[in-house]
């Protein structure tokens, strides 16, 4: 599989790295094996959604708790967590970092991935949600670790999109 | 529809002294203010908003502190807005969490208003819909229905002594709350409740 597990050891090494206990996820291709390692991390606990917008919910549960926590899903489960984002992290101001595999940009041969890709920035900057890219295994930590910082100290949701070039390594 | 004789009030009224040590999250509107009026504590969280995820908050909750005992306090319109997190709920299994469901087979905290009363809009309770037979289908080891308060009392104090997931099923009165008035605002609520539930965690481990 073209998904490269290199570089999804270097996302997974970055969450621990924040100090996160629990991931929320629901898989897409381009987060199998970063699922995977947070099943087989003895020390995380992996929540296996039904739907995304639950996964707010359980990171908001969790950071009342004390635990740190992240939500893995991709263009369509942001869209579909909106409403829990809107009514549970932003009106009740709770931290929340979410992992998105960014489908649907240059390079996307899915056509189904095509339209939830293009939406995906111009919602996230229509909520006031901080974003950046990773598109290289070497600004993978230190930028995930801003983004925890961030979402930690303005108690709301910050975005990071996990790119193509980081994610699949298949030639163009 | 209705017809029943069990009280939401009288429900809480039971189990409100059990609730101490508990994390509590509960829905918005008639639950919220019922607890509320019984006496609030920095341990009881009502979710205003986001119908259906009282119980996500809750299975974050549980994951988290495996020690303390969760509680959520649901309702039949929250409930069929996330059936999934019932599926969630039951495959994570954690066994410190009660899913105590007010079903009223209506929307009446947000239609219980409108013109007509809480006839204006029923759950699909209120057609045949069961909510526990859902529950225990998913995987819940432990859900049942109950419609007298002895019942619920009894479940609901077995449970919550236990250590197994749990669901009941109250099917109580669409009576509105005597009021909706809390004197606590959301943000407030937002604060204290994680600052009650890591205190004492801390607490206990020193």
């Amino acid at each position: 599989m073209p998904v490269s597990v290199a570089n999804s050891q270097v996302v997974y090494d970055a969450i621990k790295h924040a100090d996160v206990k629990l991931v929320s996820a629901l898989p897409e291709t381009w987060l199998v094996h970063l699922i995977r390692m947070a099943d087989e991390d003895p020390e995380m606990t992996l929540v296996r959604l039904a739907k995304e917008e639950e996964g707010v919910g359980v990171s908001a549960g969790a950071h009342f708790a004390g635990v740190r926590s992240v939500m893995l899903m991709q263009n369509h489960g942001f869209l579909q967590a909106i409403n829990g984002i809107v009514g549970v992290s932003l009106l009740y101001k709770i931290p929340l970092l979410m992992l998105i595999t960014d489908r649907g940009g240059f390079g996307e041969k899915d056509p189904w991935q095509t339209e939830g890709g293009k939406h995906t920035r111009p919602v996230l900057d229509a909520l006031h949600i901080a974003h950046e890219d990773l598109t290289r295994p070497d600004e993978v930590e230190p930028r995930l670790a801003k983004a925890m910082a961030l979402a930690q100290s303005s108690l709301s949701p910050v975005a990071l999109l996990l790119g193509r070039d980081l994610m699949w390594e298949e030639p163009s | 529809m209705g017809g029943a004789e069990l009280k939401r009030i009288d429900c809480l009224k039971a189990i409100y002294p059990e609730l101490e040590e508990c994390a509590v999250v509960t829905i918005m509107g008639a639950v919220a203010a019922e607890l509320y009026s019984l006496g609030h504590r920095p341990n009881f969280f009502y979710l205003e908003h986001a119908m259906g995820l009282a119980s996500s908050i809750g299975l974050g909750i549980a994951l988290s502190q495996p020690s303390r005992k969760v509680v959520v306090i649901d309702g039949d319109g929250s409930v069929l807005m996330n059936l999934g997190g019932l599926t969630t709920l039951a495959r994570s299994r954690p066994r410190n969490l009660v899913h105590l469901i007010f079903d009223n087979e209506t929307l009446l905290s947000v239609g219980g208003g409108a013109p007509g009363g809480y006839r204006w809009f029923t759950t699909a309770t209120s057609t045949g819909t069961d909510l526990a037979g859902i529950a225990s289908a998913a995987g819940f080891p432990r859900a049942r229905t109950v419609r007298e308060l002895e019942d619920f009392a009894a479940a609901a104090l077995d449970a919550l002594k236990g250590h197994e997931l749990s669901c009941i099923v109250a099917k109580v009165d669409a009576e509105m709350p005597k009021s909706f008035l809390m004197d606590l605002h959301m943000l407030e609520n937002r604060f204290e409740f994680p600052r009650a539930l890591q205190l004492a965690i801390k607490g206990r481990s020193e």
